[in-house]
């Protein structure tokens, strides 16, 4: 048993302290937001000369070896920083999809390009009516001939409007909620009947609605065998699930230092509000609900790691996302509570990371709907 | 990074695992599974077999009779102790005054009272709380004054975990009315049957009298059973207190009663025509409660294989208490929902050896509310949650 990190881990995480220290306080991320693209290209290409673009992958992919933990060390302090850049939807789950479902040349094509920072890719899976579900998809495609045509609406698509090619998931056969006939298409976003509208969410991240009107694409666009793609989706959403969960650990991290700093200076009745005892448990508690949320996720990564089978693995994922949803409502609430007014105003990176943890909690399932998930296997 | 036990480790578990099997009584393990009490005779005959077996007292150093395990082994064996449902040796002499001892008694009280301890023979009850002395256990009044070769002691303790039972009590007692109040204290030990002392049951919420009040009058304690120096006590007994934090969250002990959930529930009418387990609020909770553990299960394990590199437990393992208990209470409270009616009927002869009546319900649904009454302890005793509360501020938080 060994809860260390190992040496090669150390460093990747000093390379991004190192990097978040130097390069994103609060105000250079918030000009960041404001740009036309909502985040950084030269961020982007410095995370490619740092070989962080590698880390997702696995070392005969090219990767820097692919482990859920390694994701997890730099998760978390993408998460303390919060990191606009689109980290998790390009490379984890994107990268993660291509390489469960790619083949040849063209798998090898794109890592490559997902590697040296000079692709973006968006996911489009979720739909008006799938809330968190998976296999529930209505957008269709048919096959005619050497071409697919795509139809149907996709919500959600983090990293949509910045994407050079799209991940989208439509079912070619089966009712609505089948685990079979769900297959995965690479799309240019050019295409003709691809209709992008483009918003920011409330914590600054890009995202997009996506229609899908008559869009034809080549059948040599599909990743993977026809209709097969659900149970590939679902391990890399999972991946994802366990990377986006690290980056709220860090986030809660940081939201628990910040508040117990404040309550030491604001002063209030002639005293800091952190000598109040009611203030003080609240924030033992925020404490409490920390340690939980990280152990669990360590917990869901070296499930995720080991060789167990796919329903572990999958039980510990959602019962990680599951109980750090409910961190995020305890700890994020407090924040804001304990900082009083002051922590509800835009000048302030708690509100901010505030919004970025609510929205963390609903990516691909809140609480509720993971701790069912759990309880389902 | 890895949650997996080393070859030797897992040999160990397995070692663990059959000794428990093949040694711990059946008629043991039916009684605690059936929610019967062991007796005193029981219990200390329990105790015996792991001492034979050389595993009387896994966290002491073997130059005094303890097993030199590692952290990983003491956590192992604690594990598949708690699977099996087989009782921690009662904790009072083994792990709460052979450590004091241990640390700052001299080689004569070593000599008398570890072996003894370590064996079997001797029962220890623990003197700390007064009536008026909870959480600020530095209000102790009980005193001790000096009179030649002797301590003459007056004052009661209280909340002592069976007493009635006791051989000997390790005291904090007031030796100092004019220092500062941490610093007047000493640490005494106290044969029971001296006279002047006299014990008073004090009944619980389930009908039992589990505790009592030791009341102390004029109580002659040769001077050679101070431990330590005088005025010194409270420094000893905070070392105690940080003492064994690790194995107190009772993972174990949770998941064996989460599986009993689940059969009792299965077993469980929803009076709609299915069981409780089709019932989805219930699934909910149950899930919530099966997730905490999980985390808290890893929650610990980062402290052991901290303790396994050498560090200290730090202040953080405050929050294995924290969890531990509140999860124990959250499970209860599951307990006396899937009873309903069934846990109502007030039979506390039902946890003694030979009760006659049939309780109503699956599963151990009839004693389910007195144990939810019994477990609001958890929250209390051991530095109540509130008091980990403010460690945890104090020494982590640095509020």
């Amino acid at each position: 048993m060994d809860f260390s990190y190992s040496e090669e881990q150390l460093m990747l995480q000093d390379s991004v302290q190192k990097f978040v220290q130097k390069n994103y306080d609060f105000d250079t991320r918030q000009s960041i937001i404001d740009s036309a693209e909502g985040f950084s290209r030269d961020n982007w290409q410095l995370f490619a000369e740092l070989g962080w673009l590698t880390v997702p992958f696995a070392e005969e992919d090219g990767g820097f070896g692919g482990s859920a933990v390694d994701l997890i060390v730099m998760m978390e302090e993408f998460g303390k920083a919060n990191l606009v850049e689109p980290f998790m939807p390009t490379a984890v789950l994107c990268g993660g999809l291509i390489a469960g479902l790619a083949q040849g040349e063209r798998k090898g094509q794109l890592l490559t390009q997902i590697m040296e920072g000079s692709l973006q890719l968006a996911c489009a899976f979720a739909e008006g009516g799938s809330r968190f579900n998976l296999a529930c998809v209505d957008t269709s495609a048919k096959q005619e001939g050497e071409q697919v045509v795509l139809n149907g609406k996709k919500i959600a698509v983090l990293n949509g409007p910045c994407a050079d090619q799209l991940l989208v998931v439509a079912r070619e056969t089966g009712e609505r909620t089948d685990r079979d006939g769900v297959s995965l298409f690479l799309l240019d976003p050019s295409t003709s009947g691809v209709n992008i509208h483009s918003f920011a969410n409330v914590d600054g991240k890009q995202s997009a609605n996506i229609g899908l009107s008559e869009v034809v694409v080549p059948a040599i666009n599909r990743l993977g065998e026809k209709g097969a793609a659900l149970s590939v989706l679902e391990a890399a959403v999972d991946r994802a699930i366990v990377a986006v969960a690290a980056e709220a650990v860090g986030a809660l991290d940081t939201l628990l230092q910040k508040t117990v700093e404040y309550s030491k200076t604001r002063k209030q009745f002639g005293t800091p509000i952190g000598t109040f005892q009611a203030l003080q448990h609240r924030m033992a508690d925020m404490f409490i609900e920390c340690q939980l949320a990280r152990s669990i996720v360590i917990m869901a990564a070296m499930k995720l790691d080991s060789t167990e089978s796919a329903e572990a693995k999958t039980r510990a994922v959602s019962a990680a996302k599951s109980r750090v949803g409910l961190a995020i409502r305890r700890v994020g609430q407090e924040a804001i509570q304990i900082h009083g007014g002051i922590g509800m105003t835009d000048e302030l990176d708690v509100g901010h990371l505030f919004k970025r943890v609510t929205a963390l909690a609903i990516q691909f399932g809140d609480a509720d709907y993971h701790s069912e998930r759990f309880a389902s296997l | 990074m890895n949650a997996d036990f080393s070859a030797e480790e897992k040999a160990f578990q397995v070692q663990v695992r059959e000794f428990l099997q093949k040694e711990f009584p059946a008629e043991y393990k039916a009684k605690i599974d059936a929610n019967i009490r062991l007796s005193k005779e029981e219990i200390v005959h329990w105790q015996e077999i792991l001492y034979r077996q050389g595993w009387a007292a896994p966290s002491w150093p073997v130059d005094h009779g303890g097993t030199g395990w590692t952290h990983a082994q003491r956590h192992i064996f604690a594990t598949e102790m708690g699977l099996i449902g087989a009782p921690e040796p009662v904790p009072f002499g083994m792990k709460m005054v052979a450590p004091v001892i241990m640390a700052y008694g001299t080689e004569e009280q070593k000599a008398r009272f570890l072996p003894d301890i370590l064996s079997s023979k001797v029962w220890w009850c623990q003197g700390y709380s007064e009536p008026n002395a909870g959480s600020d256990l530095a209000a102790l009044k009980t005193s001790a004054v000096r009179d030649g070769d002797e301590y003459v002691v007056n004052g009661a303790k209280t909340w002592n975990t069976y007493g009635q039972y006791a051989d000997w009590i390790f005291c904090l007692v007031r030796t100092d009315t004019t220092a500062k109040k941490q610093e007047g204290i000493s640490f005494l030990l106290i044969d029971m049957k001296s006279p002047g002392i006299t014990l008073k049951p004090i009944v619980l919420l389930d009908g039992h009298p589990e505790v009592n009040e030791v009341f102390f009058d004029d109580v002659r304690v040769p001077a050679e059973n101070l431990i330590g120096e005088e005025n010194k006590g409270w420094t000893y007994a905070k070392v105690l207190l940080t003492h064994e934090r690790t194995n107190i969250s009772g993972v174990p002990r949770g998941k064996r009663r989460l599986r009993a959930l689940e059969r009792i529930a299965a077993d469980t009418d929803d009076g709609f025509g299915n069981t409780m387990m089709d019932n989805a609020g219930f699934r909910g909770k149950l899930a919530a409660v099966e997730i905490e553990l999980l985390a808290l299960e890893y929650a610990e394990l980062r402290t052991l294989a901290a303790l396994s590199v050498g560090k200290a437990p730090g202040p953080e393992s405050s929050i294995l208490k924290v969890v531990g208990t509140e999860l124990a209470q959250r499970m209860d409270e599951l307990f006396v929902e899937l009873a309903g009616y069934n846990c109502l009927p007030y039979l506390p002869e039902q946890f003694e050896d030979g009760f006659q009546g049939t309780p109503q319900g699956p599963g151990n649904s009839a004693s389910a509310a007195l144990t939810y009454f019994n477990n609001r302890k958890l929250s209390i005793f051991g530095g109540s949650n509130e008091i980990q509360r403010n460690i945890i501020c104090k020494h982590v938080l640095g509020l």
